[in-house]
């Protein structure tokens, strides 16, 4: 209807304001909505059923194993150089980074250690997964809030990263390119170079991104304020990662608890956010990007000469014993609990994945918030599929 | 093996924060420690009661331990096929002293099942990793599950985190968790039968079709295995350690 009038204007005001009274007296209640298993934001195949009262949730139930591969029984029969193979596959978007804590743990039961040159280079190889990983998330995020532009964007810039790893590894996805005890080959030729190139763009990338997105009015109203995770909650259900970095946790695997790679070589700061919403979340991961981009030119400029592999036996047979080592992966801790008992291939090993903890607390963020922030939430949460369902 | 390093791993030189913390660990947890390991530089295990499993959990949640990182199970007992039951290959690398698993051997917990880390007497045992982040220290807790009921309590109280998991190990291992309000399956279909992570639990896929990554590769005796390695170690150390 069409007002001609402010009376006009104000009668129709009234009645829609009538019609509102009327409908709080209505039962709201007992409505599912299920999202996914297919959606984009979900990364992969998720479901989760919501219960709606009106347009407020009362309860979200997250409901996974549409794509459960069963890695950790997979792993049992498999020697140690095989399990790299399907290691890869957990966060397929963090790549290189997947492999680097199952290796590190390996060699922490052989009591090997990979050279200097190795660690720097398993290093790089890992922040640029980081950078692959995280600067889709940047873009990704917009998607969610209707923005498309972003995410072509993304697309566009995360290409140079994965060739760069590609170069390197010959793989762009699923590198298979760290072994116990070191790394299947040397960088190539004029890499460095090129892949300063690629940080100074991934830099504009982020630059972009906060231009377009972190400065944006829609942005900011639909991410500030919304699914906030209090501290002490993000610590008691495990939460990793930036997830737990915006919730103004200052705690860091890669500075707080080394497992040996080059790290503590070069200065950078870990970044924090105190205010644990949607918009915290995407600001500690864009920080983190750019901070990645540092990190790998410091280390580029300081890579140290020498061997690339550790001596170790031609058939990897790993001494009795038990090692848990995690990383700060792109999606946050992961690690690796494995038990050895002398053979070829592990007794039992146990993934920790990031994503099956961060995910574990969307019933508990969920609870009363509103349908389109659902989405935002889950974006802003950011997990691979791959990664809850090992 | 790691039966023989009880309570004295904490002098083994070289990793002087983590042996504080295990001093002030046993003594904040008392009685409730039954064993417990450290290796230096790696990590600090401590197995404690089952039925004190609860108080663990909330002690040291009060040390500052408040970051929940995993729940999980390890099934000691060795598989009654063997680990790789479709080939002769791996049933030639089997280790010759018998520490670890015996192919024939269908007891669950013989005395040569492998042991862990801070000892166990049961089949199952719980493993709990929790993280201090204001210390930046972190403890791995073992609790063996009791044979009678398969079951300890639960932690979800203490840490929100540890549903997911727990409902996870019951699928994956059968372990009951009480006081869990729902320990419905949260990766395997509803009608799913047996508990895929147990040893005794066959890896079907394995059984019907054999292994390409095993038939496809050469088969070194046994007799020339040791050999062929110094071979290789000395060539290495020749062209001057792979540079």
């Amino acid at each position: 209807m069409t007002a001609t009038s402010d009376r006009e204007q104000m009668a129709y005001v009234a009645s829609q304001a009538a019609d509102a009274r009327v409908n709080v007296e209505l039962d709201t209640g007992d409505m599912t909505l299920n999202i996914g298993p297919q959606h984009p934001a979900t990364h992969g195949t998720l479901r989760i059923a919501c219960q709606l009262d009106g347009e407020q949730v009362i309860l979200a139930e997250p409901m996974m194993g549409y794509m459960h591969r069963g890695y950790e029984k997979l792993c049992e029969v498999r020697t140690y150089p095989q399990c790299t193979t399907l290691i890869n596959r957990i966060d397929w978007l963090g790549s290189f980074a997947n492999e680097v804590p199952f290796i590190l743990a390996a060699e922490q039961l052989m009591e090997v250690e990979a050279p200097p040159r190795a660690q720097w280079i398993r290093t790089i190889l890992f922040e640029l997964s980081r950078i692959a990983n995280l600067s889709l998330f940047l873009g990704d995020m917009g998607v969610q809030i209707g923005a498309l532009t972003p995410v072509f964007f993304a697309f566009r810039d995360r290409e140079r990263v994965l060739n760069q790893i590609e170069e390197v590894t010959g793989g762009r996805f699923h590198p298979n390119f760290d072994r116990i005890g070191g790394l299947k080959d040397d960088i190539p030729k004029g890499w460095v170079e090129e892949t300063h190139a690629v940080m100074t763009k991934m830099r504009t990338f982020c630059d972009e991104m906060e231009d377009l997105l972190v400065g944006n009015e829609i942005f900011q109203t639909r991410c500030r304020g919304v699914g906030v995770i209090p501290q002490d909650v993000a610590l008691s259900y495990g939460l990793s990662g930036a997830n737990l970095r915006a919730s103004g946790v200052d705690w860091d695997l890669r500075r707080d608890a080394n497992p040996g790679l080059a790290w503590d070589q070069v200065d950078w700061r870990v970044w924090t956010h105190p205010d644990g919403d949607s918009f915290a979340r995407y600001w500690v991961r864009l920080q983190e990007t750019r901070e990645a981009t540092h990190i790998v030119d410091k280390l580029l400029d300081g890579i140290p000469s020498g061997p690339i592999m550790a001596k170790v036996p031609r058939i990897i047979k790993i001494p009795a014993g038990e090692a848990y080592v995690s990383t700060e992966n792109p999606l946050g801790e992961m690690g690796y609990y494995i038990v050895s008992t002398g053979d070829l291939g592990p007794f039992r090993v146990k993934i920790r994945t990031p994503s099956f903890n961060n995910i574990s607390i969307v019933p508990w963020v969920m609870k009363g918030v509103y349908v389109p922030d659902v989405i935002t939430i889950l974006g802003s949460l950011y997990f691979i599929l791959g990664d809850i369902d090992r | 093996m790691a039966d023989e390093t009880p309570d004295d791993a904490a002098d083994t030189p070289g990793d002087e924060p983590r042996e504080a913390l295990l001093a002030e660990l046993s003594e904040l947890l008392g009685d409730a420690v039954v064993e417990t390991h450290l290796q230096p530089g790696q990590n600090l295990w401590l197995r404690v009661d089952p039925a004190r499993w609860q108080d663990t959990a909330r002690v040291l949640q009060r040390a500052s331990f408040d970051y929940f990182g995993f729940l999980s199970a390890v099934d000691w007992s060795v598989a009654p096929e063997g680990r790789y039951e479709d080939t002769e290959f791996d049933g030639g690398l089997e280790p010759e002293d018998g520490s670890a698993e015996g192919s024939d051997d269908t007891e669950p917990t013989e005395p040569e099942a492998p042991s862990s880390y801070a000892g166990g007497d049961t089949r199952f045992q719980l493993l709990l990793h929790l993280h201090s982040h204001t210390r930046h220290e972190a403890v791995i807790i073992k609790a063996d599950v009791p044979e009678d009921t398969g079951a300890v309590d639960t932690l979800r109280d203490i840490f929100p985190g540890a549903d997911w998991h727990e409902r996870e190990t019951h699928e994956m291992f059968g372990i009951s968790f009480n006081g869990h309000p729902q320990l419905t399956a949260i990766y395997l279909p509803t009608e799913f039968e047996g508990h895929p992570l147990r040893k005794d639990y066959p890896l079907l896929a394995r059984t019907v079709k054999p292994w390409p990554g095993v038939v496809d590769i050469e088969e070194i005796p046994e007799h020339l295995e040791a050999e062929l390695e110094a071979q290789v170690m000395a060539e290495f150390e020749a062209s001057g350690g792979g540079e």
